[in-house]
């Protein structure tokens, strides 16, 4: 057992982390967590970021190098996303989507066409990916998925329509969850495009969310012709590919999420070193000590055990149910954090960003916020408890669920 | 970066999962609540030669040298089985001050005879407020002659109605700092001024002992190492042994949502298994989040005191003892819910886990304690 990086990887590591402060945008402050006020600015600086790392060597570092991919490790992949989501977690959030599933979806289920299409253009930055499995009748219950797609002279004309699609508003292109076949079982009924986001009759209209920002927007299709070769997989493999793509975005976003809290005890500690309630330093409450020692304690439980599942999958694993559990460790214990931050603050906590009174701009104003949608997005922590219960536990699936199976 | 046990640590696990079931089956280990020593020779010496009281005994006092993570990897296991008995104060805080804080002679004389079981012995460090801070040792050794004159009380102390000797902390000196002036003393529990009697505690499987000093004399060469030097290697040791608690811990856990997973399959009600209804699924579901988060840290905390340097050595044990010993509090608690009126009876066998988990959890520092150590080490 080795909790170390090899002198190699060290060596990377550092070398990355100089590459890094010397390519950020110029006019990034690192002192603020948000530095964009619009979704465009920030996909463009996203993609901006992506384009260098592509070009210095550092994008897709274990993705095939017949796919412009680097061909390395895993590892020097994690290194490389630790890095940014504890420098600039905000140049990255346009591409957790593209990197945590389209990417590793199209390289695991995609035609050598498809990998050949899309891997380069989705490693250099061009490409921005969008998920559209959810529905307004097929959330938890995915499977519900009831936009059509019916096959007709090389195309797929889909019609139906999306909803919680996060980034849709400056995506490129949309793994898009469809039902091929009506009168198949629910599960065995669904398929996988890959949707280009500019054909014609797609819309998109922005959701406003509980902190006030536009992330994630309803999509409505109509006739909305995507050519046949954009079917990811076979006909009716839908549900399998749906399922793998859940679970990678399990994986990866374990450590990358650890390194963002690391982060954020750090300005934790900061706050309470400044902050006074009735006349004491907040760092010397004793309940508020052993509220920060227990954040700590779940960003290390998070960490480590994002590590050990991620040392599984270098010796090549695909992820298994027991994704779950990261997912539950990363969303949780955020919401913990965040109230606890919040309750440090008493009245104070009131206060959003942009005040001379804001504590810290706002920023667990708005992470508090933000963490409400954790334990929803990417499967809730009910779903994933059953996940955890049936498919791992093995213990009986839910009646309803059981017949519908059937 | 490879975190995962290596061949000859599965191997360890495997012959230790088979030793326990063997040797500690629950009829043992109920018959050993009760049983006032706690242990039986026979099971003691078949342990002995599994290698296990040798196993991190330096070579050349007849040991073999391994790390903490082989240690751990067995303490889980003997967790799981709840194997009642001295080793974990022998092995884990006997031996291990030895190796820390001896001279070449005493190790010589102590370590060797460890290994082959021919002797045991605990650590005598908490009073009687418990805490785990070197503040908190106040019970006094006045130096008379060449020697010293221990007076005063020490609480909590494992197994010391079995030991053949106590490594006692005692203050030989006070003043600022209270980590300076801790001497540790080799003490015989059978000599005069020393005598020994059984707490009535929860967990009858770790017997834990009051030791009261009444002008209790040690001579020069019971010095433990150097005089008033005690607090420094014995923390190194302290660290260790809370790693050793969070294996156990997460043996005991483990086992805790296997007895709550196995009930939630068979038991129906409402013509349907348990385990059909979330609030049941859910539970055992947690707990297994929990086990295996804790496993992580377990690993981790483990390394760390074997490769790491001394500040992630610190953190690492006590962010292990405090979630790792939650944790299996919550598993316990838990699969008691699950089991219904089952796990409330004494029959069943969840209580003896529900009580180890709460000797284990205020063992060594509780979960504050070592909080507030884990918020010392990052925010001062
Ligand atoms: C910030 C954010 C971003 C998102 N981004 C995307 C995206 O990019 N693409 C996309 O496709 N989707 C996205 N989603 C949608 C997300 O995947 C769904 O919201 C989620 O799957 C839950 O579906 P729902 O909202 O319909 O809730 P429902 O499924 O209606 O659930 C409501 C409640 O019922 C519970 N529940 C439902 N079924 C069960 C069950 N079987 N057992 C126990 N409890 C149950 C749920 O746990 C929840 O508490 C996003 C959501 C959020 C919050």
């Amino acid at each position: 057992m080795d909790f170390r990086f090899t002198p190699e990887q060290e060596a990377f590591r550092e070398e990355f982390i100089s590459w890094l402060e010397e390519n950020l945008p110029d006019d990034w402050d690192p002192s603020r967590y948000r530095n964009y006020d619009s979704s465009e600015e920030l996909a463009r600086a996203h993609k901006d970021l992506q384009r260098r790392l592509f070009e210095a060597g550092y994008a897709g570092l274990h993705y095939p190098k017949e796919y412009d991919g680097q061909g390395r490790t895993l590892m020097e992949e994690v290194i490389v996303l630790q890095t940014i989501t504890s420098t600039c977690a905000e140049l990255r959030m346009p591409g957790v989507i593209t990197f945590g599933m389209a990417a590793p979806v199209i390289l695991i289920c995609g035609s050598e066409e498809q990998k050949r299409e899309f891997l380069p253009k989705t490693l250099d930055g061009t490409h921005i990916w969008c998920q559209g499995f959810s529905e307004p009748n097929a959330g938890s219950d995915v499977a519900n998925v009831s936009t059509r797609a019916v096959k007709k002279n090389g195309h797929y004309i889909v019609n139906g329509q999306k909803t919680w699609t996060s980034f849709a508003h400056i995506a490129d292109y949309c793994i898009l969850l469809v039902r091929t076949d009506p009168d198949a079982k629910k599960h065995k009924g669904l398929s996988y495009l890959l949707m280009d986001m500019k054909l014609p009759g797609i819309e998109v209209r922005p959701i406003t969310q509980i902190t006030g920002e536009q992330e994630f927007n309803e999509l409505y299709m109509e006739d909305v012709r995507v050519p046949a070769a954009m079917l990811l997989g076979k006909e009716g493999d839908g549900w399998r590919i749906a399922i793998t793509t859940l679970m990678f975005e399990r994986v990866i976003g374990d450590v990358t999420m650890a390194a963002v809290y690391q982060r954020n005890i750090e300005r934790m500690i900061q706050m309470a070193s400044q902050s006074k309630r009735s006349g004491k330093a907040v760092i010397e409450d004793p309940i508020f000590r052993q509220q920060l020692a227990q954040a700590y304690i779940e960003v290390m439980v998070l960490k480590y055990h994002g590590l050990r599942n991620l040392s599984q999958q270098l010796q090549g694993d695909i992820p298994g149910p027991e994704g779950s559990i990261g997912k539950l460790l990363w969303s949780e214990p955020n919401q913990r954090i965040t109230e606890a931050a919040l309750g440090m603050q008493g009245p104070g906590s009131q206060i959003m960003g942009g005040s001379p009174w804001s504590v810290q701009d706002g920023f667990w104003q708005f992470s508090f916020l933000r963490s409400k949608g954790s334990t929803i997005e990417a499967g809730t922590s009910e779903i994933q408890r059953n996940i955890i219960g049936e498919r791992v536990l093995g213990l009986p699936k839910d009646i309803s669920r059981a017949v519908r199976i059937q | 970066m490879d975190i995962r046990l290596n061949e000859d640590q599965i191997e360890i696990a495997r012959q230790a999962r088979r030793f326990c079931e063997n040797e500690s089956p629950m009829e043992y280990v109920r018959a050993m609540f009760e049983d006032e020593r706690g242990f039986t020779d026979d099971v003691w010496r078949k342990m002995v030669d599994m290698g296990w009281t040798a196993l991190r005994i330096p070579e050349a006092y007849g040991g073999l040298d391994m790390d903490l993570m082989d240690l751990a990897v067995i303490l889980e296991e003997m967790g799981r089985a709840m194997v009642p008995g001295p080793f974990f104060s022998n092995v884990l805080l006997a031996a291990e001050a030895v190796m820390e804080a001896g001279t070449e002679p005493q190790k010589e004389r102590y370590l060797s005879r460890i290994a082959t079981g021919e002797t045991i012995g605990t650590l005598a460090l908490h009073e009687s407020d418990g805490g785990a801070d070197p503040g908190y040792v106040q019970m006094g050794a006045r130096p008379v002659g060449n020697g010293f004159v221990l007076n005063g009380t020490k609480l909590f102390v494992p197994d010391a109605h079995v030991a053949d000797f106590l490594v006692c902390a005692a203050r030989t000196e006070s003043g600022e700092d209270p980590a300076e002036g801790i001497t540790l003393f080799l003490v015989d529990p059978k000599a005069e001024g020393v005598s020994v009697s059984l707490l009535p505690t929860m967990d009858g499987t770790r017997k834990l002992c009051a030791v009261e000093f009444k002008d209790a004399d040690v001579s020069a060469d019971g010095v433990l190492g150097e005089p008033n030097k005690g607090w420094k290697p014995l923390s190194r040791v302290l660290r260790r042994a809370q790693v050793g608690l969070c294996a156990e811990c997460i043996g005991g856990a483990q086992r805790a949502m296997e007895i709550a997973t196995e009930y939630a399959k068979v038991r129906v009600q409402f013509d349907q298994p348990i385990g059909t209804f979330q609030a049941v699924k859910h539970r055992c579901a947690q707990i297994y989040v929990e086990v295996e988060s804790a496993r992580s840290i377990l690993y981790w905390a483990a390394w760390a005191q074997d490769h790491g340097d001394i500040e992630e050595a610190a953190l690492a044990a006590s962010v292990a003892k405090a979630y790792c010993s939650e944790v299996y509090r919550n598993a316990t608690a838990s699969a008691i819910q699950v089991l219904g009126g089952t796990g409330f009876s004494w029959e069943h066998d969840i209580h003896l886990y529900l009580k180890r988990a709460q000797a284990n959890e205020v063992a060594l520092g509780d979960p504050a304690y070592h909080r507030e150590q884990v918020a010392q080490l990052i925010a001062g």
